[in-house]
Formats: structure tokens, C-alpha cells, sequence
């Protein structure tokens, strides 16, 4: 079993080289403004005396898409379609937004009648004829993206399939994305994922794309998988139509890897990235999902997700020469070009942190002329935004190891108030791309059941999501339900239900090529 | 007479959310609502109920359905202010004010909508003191007063006014019917009260008592104090349990979201269990098979970390939940109001329990 884990984040490009549960090697290189090029420098750094043979698959997680709507970058143009008036005339997409993001992504908008009852029954009849309009104004303002909502759409998507049919005939180009796809109950926050991921397919495009270049420029022959939000893995041809999916990985991936790193299951994992750092809650070596509405950027969703904490603290973290402030400006992936200690022009965290001792990394004497006063108060608020970042994300008053891990961990001081003690772990530098190695397989079941009670349909579509895991090189015996959910629908005869089964599990040894099923 | 602040939106739908009792429907659409016209400088006034004239008319305006739906046909100001100038017009006169029936969820903000169309004052009273899934678990209607007659709007160019029905149960299960068929939301009025019956019959001052909860809770968030553990010393409560959701069962049957929920112990309850039985809201809640709480008393599951309350069409399998119980007020613990509010009008074989103390049961 031989596996290299990747994580693109975005200031570092992290590897490591899993061989039969053990990391043999890892690696870390600046982020490239390509993408391309730090994935290969990477894999030819790991790979240095190993060869790509034998190798079982390569797993990419990346916070590339998170940052590009934090940051506002990279993002594409995007129209959005909802169907469903006469209903939610005051509430169009994008009202929720951020005004700036808003203005940067928002293309057309149309609301055109159509959309369904809670029970099966059309809302008022589609208007074709309004879509077909719609399609023109969109070709017309040349948004080549567009995310399509309607009303029940998770009960019935034909309102979604048959608009996204029309889009395509009057525009063959036009990449659609679906509410129903990625979201649930709850049209707002469906229609905001299928806004953000309609506003990446242009990035997500390009950095699949480099993914796979980079993978055949090293002589890679093992499938590329994304890894997903909730630890799982996704081929990236599957992947690229739904960067959403891969919003939290980065995280999710650190906070895995540190539980199998540090072999501590329960506390708090802060990952310092470049940009952020991501304060997760633990349990049993998994993060703990969040139960409500998750904002990204700002906008507010409710999808599968971890809970997570971003605060604007990173090793590239810009301070403000005049008045300290610390970000939420990064320098990212240019750390090594335009930190202080690089022989650059902007201050930064690291620099802070290389001046007051706790650090040794570029060129000490660079930044040896920092006021002392200035440089440990400004350490000193960072640490504490650290500690109240963890505090926020307690359940219980008592204290919780702090496991340290990310390129920026040298921020953490080695003793936090409402920490137990703190945890650096071997490796931590590199804790996410050792999560994306240690990747899941899961099988997952959405289907309509009847006629055979409620019961008896969650046990058929777990024992059917079980076998699509297996099927997709899961070991049965690591098999967990991860989600086990039933809608009833009320307008179809006899006891009708909507079941939706997922479960994960670890991959089985002798899994070659595991394929992530589809429901 | 005073102005609702622009910050009072947000924690009028938290503390209405929370009395909510898992039902009523999330406020926030409302909210957001009533922020984007707040953008554009419309304000709304709140009129204390002793300030109405005896022979004012007042509004109860309101929105009727399961709150799923509310999540996928969003709420609308303008559809809100449809049965109100309907009934206006069925009676040949104007009200003077506009009030809420149900404090609890996303009809807490109804009447403010209302209000920022039309430009009518909000009284700082509803009918309930909480969210109930049915109409005569009122106050007026428990007072027998007339609660006749009643508009019912509908998203499409539809009204239906029930003028006369034999009693409150049968304009409701009439009301119910039109409703499934409306597709289990629309935009209510009813019959207005007398500004005299708001003094003697009205839950008083429950905006007040809305907005305060919730800034007892956002207030404890910014402090990073436990926002549920503020919560029930403020408003004398109690939290019954905590755990972990383990199993969700709903069925949508007539116009109501019924079900069961089961929640495996966490911390203090590890190796119990609770369930909870809701329509619409929380009914009743058994530990390890023992009945603990029941209606009318306010049942409500939180997310055990944030503080956020979590309704009955939302909870999931996985969450981390704190069941808190908050008393509701004195008025519902009568005899006679129990026999419309109680576990018996729900249809169970036992008497209302509490665990809050004396509290006469």
C-alpha cells in the first residue's frame, strides 16, 4: 500500500509518501502562482529515489478554492436562475452576499414562475419561455457559468434538469450547475453553494488541469483523487465539477492527519497555514461537523461540512507598518519573495515571529532593525487571537490538548491558556497532506423507497451504501454511518420515502484502483 | 410608542426562534426581510398594549403552514400585507395597529413585515406567549373570543375568507384543508381585536420578551460565556438533557410536521436516552422511557456549543444538542387552558409535567 498524500495550500505545497500506514518521507515547497509547478516539485522531491512504481494513488486536498472566494480571486462571472415565483420575489440570489463579493461574481439574475409544492404538485407551471429569455440575456452579458435553483428542487429536481436542458440548447458552452446537487432543504443556502460553485469552475478547470499535468509530467501512471470535505476522496475528473466539495478539505485533511500523527483523538487541532488558521474540535480522530449554516466568505450555506474556526492569522499574515494591524491580508505562496526575512518589502507574521526569537527561518539580520516593544506586542496578539480562536471552539470548560500543526505553527507558544498542553507532533508541518494520504472511501445511497416502512428502507439503503463502499475499495469491516436520513413524500401513494445513506471507511489493502461510486 | 433599532431584528428573530420551541419556522428569511427594508430607511414602530384605545382595532396578521416549506417558498412582505387589505375591505374599516399571534418563530416578524408596508405600529403582544402548531391553543381563542372570521392568502391570486364556522376547531381543521391545498404556507389575518381584548386577553409585552432572550444569548456569544447556560438563568429555565441526535422520524400529514426524535446521552446523561415527540413543535419529552416535560411548558433543542436553536424540520442525525426547558407563561398552566394546550389536546394519555419547580401539576 503505497500512497502519497498532497496538499496545495496557499503559501505552501506539502507531500507525504504513505507506505502500508507509515509516512516514509515528506516534503514541502513554496505554492507556485501555477499550481502546476509546486505540485511537480514536489512529487520529484518525494518520489527522489522511490520511483512511481507500485503506487496505489496520489490524493490532492486543496484550500486553493476556499481562498479564492476569501480572498476574492480567481473567480469567475456567474448567472443565476431560480425558479420559483410567484414565491420569494424579495429575496433574490445573492441577497444574503457579501456586497463586495456580490459585485465582483453576480452576472445576470432571473426568477422565472415554476418550482414545486412540498408535495409533488408543480408550483405553477414552468416558464419556458422566461428560461429561454434568460438564456439570452446570459449569452448576451457573456457569463459562460450559471447556477440553477428551484423551489423543492431536493424532492423533485425536474424543474433544474429541464432549465439546464433549455440553457444548453440555447448555449452549448454554458456550464450549469444544479441546486440539487450539492444541497438541501433550504433554498437560500442550496442556491448560495450552487452560486459559489458555479463562481469556480473556471479555477477549478485550471487547477484540475494542472493537477494532472503535473502527475503525467513525473510519469504517474495511479489515479488522482480530490479529497473532499468530510475526509473522503473523489476522482478529480468527478471532482472538477464540484469544487464546493472540496471547500474544507484542507482542514478537514490537517485535523486528520494530526489525530494519526500525535495518536491523540480528542482536542483541538490549529493549523497555521500561510493565510489562516483553522481551529477544529477533534473526537475520536474526526472533526466534529457543523450542526447549522456554515459561512464561506461570508455567504451562508448549509452543506456537509467540519466545524471550523478561520481566523486571518498566518505565517503570511500582512502587519500593517503604520498602525500594526495584523491582516486579514496575506502574502501567501510570495512569503519567500516579499516577507522581510526574504529580502521583501511587507511585514509579516513570520517576520514578527524570526525577530522575537521564536522562529529561525530567511535572513535574521533583516529584520534585526524592529522596534523590540513593537514585535512582542504584536506576537503577543497574535498568540492571543490563538487562544481565543480555541477557547470559541471549546464544548467544556476543561482544558483540551492543543495539537499544533501547519507551516505557521511557530506562532503557537508552547503554553495556551485553556490548553492541557500543546501537542507539536512529528511531521506537522506536513499534517494535511499525511490527512489526504490517509483519505476514505465512502458509498453513499439517495433513492426513493417504498412500500417498505421506514426501517427496512434505511436498513436496504445502508446495506446498499455499504456495498457501494466495498465496491469502491473500502474495508467492510472499517465501515461507519456517517448519515442516515429519510424524507417523506407525502404525494406519492403508500408509505413513499426519500432515504439517503452514506457511510465511510478506511481503503482495503488490496484496493488498486478504487473508484468513488456515484448514487 | 417607540422605534424598533436596527439591531433589535436580529435578536427579535433569535429570542422568537427560541420560543419557537422548534416550531413557528427560522426567522431569519423574515429578518433578512425586514433588514433589506431597513436598508432603505423604513423603520417600525412597537406600541405598548396600554397605550390602544379600547375600541382600537388591531390586526392579527400571520403566516400558517409547516416551516419546511417557509425554507423553499420564501417569505415576501408584500404577500404578507394581502390578507390584511382583504379583511380591511370585507369589513369597511381600517385597524389602527397590527399584532402578532404566535411570539414563537418566524411569526414573531410577521406583523413588522406588515407594518413596513403599511406604515401601522406592531403591538408588543401575541396571542401565545410561544409557538402552538393550532389556533385555538390561543389565549383569545381559550377565552372564547370570537375569532372570526379569518383570511387566508395564498402565493397565487387566490383569497379565502371563513366568515362563520361552528367553533375555532372547525374554522381550523377548514383552514387546514385550504392550507394543504395552498401547498401548506399562506399569508393570514384574523379577526381583529378590540384594543380592550388585547389589554384583558393578550400574552403582554412578549416582543419585549423575544428581543430580550435574544440578547441574553448574543450577548453571553460575545462574552464567550455558555450561551444556553445564560439562557435558562435568565428566563428560569432548566437544560434536560445533552447528547447526541441518534434517530429522526417525520411524517408531513395534514398541513403538520409530526414526529419522533431520539437523543443518545453526552457529558452528565452518557448511557440515557431521551426522546422527543413533536407536531410542528416539541410536545412532549421522555427520558429513558419516564414522560419529563410535556406541552405547554417550552421544549427546545440547542446546539449544544453555539447556542443556536434547532427546529424540528432541521435536526439531524449526528448533532450535538442541549434540550432546554423554559416555562411559558402563567396563563397556559389554568385548568381550562390546559385542556386546549396540554398532552391530552395532542392526543396522549397523561397530564402536563414539568420539571421546572412549582409549577402546579
Amino acid at each position: 500500500m503505497k500512497r502519497i498524500g498532497i496538499d496545495v495550500g496557499g503559501t505552501n505545497t506539502d507531500a507525504a509518501l504513505i507506505v502500508d500506514g507509515k509516512v516514509v518521507k515528506g516534503v514541502k515547497t513554496p505554492t507556485t502562482e501555477d499550481v502546476l509547478g509546486g505540485v511537480r516539485t514536489v512529487l520529484g522531491l518525494v518520489l527522489d529515489g522511490e520511483g512511481a512504481a507500485g503506487l496505489d494513488g496520489v490524493m490532492i486536498g486543496t484550500t486553493h478554492f476556499t481562498n479564492a472566494v476569501v480572498q476574492r480571486r480567481g473567480l469567475n462571472k456567474v448567472s443565476a436562475l431560480r425558479i420559483g415565483l410567484p414565491s420569494g420575489a424579495s429575496l433574490p440570489p445573492f441577497v444574503d452576499w457579501p456586497k463586495d463579493l456580490a459585485g465582483l461574481v453576480r452576472g445576470t439574475v432571473h426568477m422565472v414562475r415554476g418550482g414545486h409544492e412540498y408535495d409533488g404538485r408543480p408550483l405553477v407551471p414552468m416558464d419556458r419561455d422566461a428560461i429561454r429569455e434568460a438564456a439570452g440575456h446570459i449569452s448576451e452579458a457573456g457569463v459562460r457559468s450559471v447556477a440553477v435553483s428551484a423551489v423543492f428542487s431536493p424532492l423533485t429536481n425536474e424543474c433544474e434538469v429541464e432549465a439546464a436542458e433549455i440553457l444548453r440548447r440555447e448555449n452549448p458552452d454554458l456550464h450549469v450547475t444544479l441546486s440539487s446537487e450539492l444541497g438541501r432543504i433550504g433554498l437560500l443556502e442550496r442556491e448560495n453553494v450552487a452560486l459559489l460553485n458555479a463562481c469556480l469552475q473556471d479555477l477549478a478547470h485550471k487547477t484540475t488541469r494542472a493537477f494532472v499535468d503535473a502527475l503525467r509530467d513525473s510519469g504517474i501512471q495511479a489515479p488522482l483523487y480530490l479529497t473532499q470535505n468530510d475526509g473522503t476522496i473523489m476522482r478529480a475528473e468527478v471532482a472538477e465539477a464540484f469544487p464546493v466539495y472540496c471547500f474544507a478539505s484542507g482542514p478537514t485533511n490537517s485535523m486528520r492527519g494530526a489525530a494519526f500523527l500525535s495518536g491523540v483523538e480528542d482536542g483541538v487541532v490549529v493549523d497555521v497555514g500561510g493565510t489562516t488558521s483553522d481551529i477544529g474540535y477533534l473526537k475520536a480522530g474526526f472533526p466534529r461537523e457543523a450542526n447549522s449554516t456554515v459561512e464561506i466568505g461570508g455567504v451562508r450555506t448549509l452543506f456537509r461540512m467540519p466545524d471550523l474556526l478561520s481566523i486571518g492569522l498566518g505565517g503570511g499574515t500582512e502587519i500593517a507598518a503604520d498602525t500594526q494591524a495584523i491582516g486579514p491580508g496575506s502574502v501567501g505562496y510570495r512569503l519567500t519573495r516579499e516577507a522581510l526575512v526574504f529580502g521583501g518589502r511587507q511585514l509579516t507574521a513570520t517576520d514578527i515571529a524570526v525577530a522575537a526569537g521564536v522562529a529561525d527561518i530567511g535572513d535574521r539580520s533583516k529584520v534585526a532593525g524592529l522596534p523590540k516593544a513593537m514585535v512582542e506586542a504584536t506576537l503577543r496578539r497574535m498568540r492571543e487571537m490563538i487562544a481565543e480562536g480555541m477557547d470559541r471552539m471549546k464544548t467544556e470548560a476543561g482544558d483540551l490538548p492543543l495539537l499544533a500543526v501547519g507551516g505557521g505553527s511557530f506562532l503557537i507558544p508552547d503554553t495556551v491558556e485553556g490548553a492541557s498542553e500543546v501537542v507539536r507532533v512529528e511531521h506537522h508541518a506536513i499534517a494535511n497532506a499525511v490527512g489526504a494520504g490517509i483519505a476514505q472511501v465512502s458509498g453513499e445511497v439517495d433513492r426513493i423507497l417504498s412500500g417498505m416502512g421506514r426501517d427496512r428502507a434505511l436498513e436496504t439503503a445502508a446495506a446498499e451504501a455499504r456495498a457501494r463502499a466495498v465496491a469502491s475499495g473500502a474495508e467492510e469491516r472499517t465501515l461507519k454511518t456517517v448519515e442516515a436520513e429519510d424524507l417523506p413524500l407525502a404525494y406519492l401513494s403508500g408509505d413513499t420515502l426519500r432515504v439517503r445513506v452514506r457511510v465511510v471507511g478506511d481503503i482495503a489493502a488490496n484496493a488498486r484502483r478504487p473508484e468513488r461510486s456515484v448514487a | 410608542m417607540r422605534t424598533i433599532e436596527p439591531d433589535e431584528i436580529d435578536l427579535l428573530a433569535t429570542g422568537a426562534w427560541i420560543l419557537g420551541a422548534g416550531g413557528g419556522g427560522n426567522p431569519y428569511l423574515a429578518g433578512l426581510n425586514l433588514r433589506t427594508l431597513y436598508e432603505t430607511g423604513t423603520r417600525v414602530s412597537l406600541i405598548d398594549p396600554m397605550e390602544l384605545a379600547d375600541d382600537d382595532a388591531v390586526a392579527l396578521v400571520s403566516s400558517m403552514g409547516a416551516p419546511l416549506v417557509g425554507r423553499e417558498r420564501l417569505s415576501d412582505p408584500r404577500f404578507a400585507v394581502k390578507p390584511l387589505v382583504a379583511m380591511q375591505k370585507y369589513l369597511g374599516r381600517e385597524v389602527r395597529a397590527v399584532m402578532s399571534g404566535e411570539i414563537g418563530g418566524t411569526n414573531a416578524l410577521q406583523p413588522l413585515m406588515v407594518a413596513a408596508v403599511t406604515g401601522l405600529p406592531v403591538v408588543d403582544a401575541d396571542a401565545m406567549g410561544r409557538a402552538f402548531p393550532e389556533t385555538q391553543m390561543s389565549s383569545f381563542a381559550i377565552d372564547e373570543l370570537p375569532m372570526l372570521p379569518l383570511v387566508l392568502a395564498d402565493i397565487r391570486d387566490t383569497e379565502l375568507i371563513i366568515p362563520r364556522a361552528e367553533s375555532p376547531k372547525w374554522m381550523e381543521r377548514i383552514a387546514r384543508k385550504a392550507l394543504t391545498e395552498m401547498g401548506s404556507v399562506a399569508a393570514t389575518c384574523k379577526a381583529p381585536r378590540t384594543g380592550r381584548e388585547v389589554k384583558d386577553h393578550a400574552i403582554l409585552h412578549s416582543t419585549t420578551k423575544a428581543i430580550r432572550i435574544g440578547r441574553t444569548v448574543h450577548e453571553a456569544r460575545r462574552r464567550h460565556d455558555d450561551p444556553i447556560a445564560a439562557l435558562v438563568e435568565a428566563e428560569k429555565g432548566a437544560v434536560l438533557f445533552r447528547g447526541k441526535v441518534h434517530d429522526v422520524s417525520r411524517r408531513a400529514t395534514e398541513g403538520f410536521l409530526r414526529g419522533t426524535v431520539r437523543i443518545e446521552g453526552l457529558d452528565g446523561d452518557r448511557g440515557a436516552s431521551l426522546e422527543l415527540a413533536f407536531q410542528n413543535e416539541f410536545a412532549a419529552a421522555w427520558r429513558d422511557g419516564e414522560v419529563q416535560v410535556t406541552t405547554p411548558e417550552i421544549i427546545c433543542v440547542m446546539d449544544s456549543v453555539s447556542g443556536e436553536a434547532i427546529g424540528t424540520e432541521m435536526i439531524r442525525y449526528g448533532q450535538r444538542v442541549s434540550v432546554v426547558v423554559l416555562p411559558v407563561p402563567d396563563f397556559f398552566l389554568t385548568q381550562r387552558a390546559l385542556a386546549a394546550t396540554g398532552p391530552r389536546a395532542f392526543g396522549y394519555d397523561f397530564d402536563f409535567r414539568t420539571v421546572l419547580a412549582g409549577r402546579g401539576q
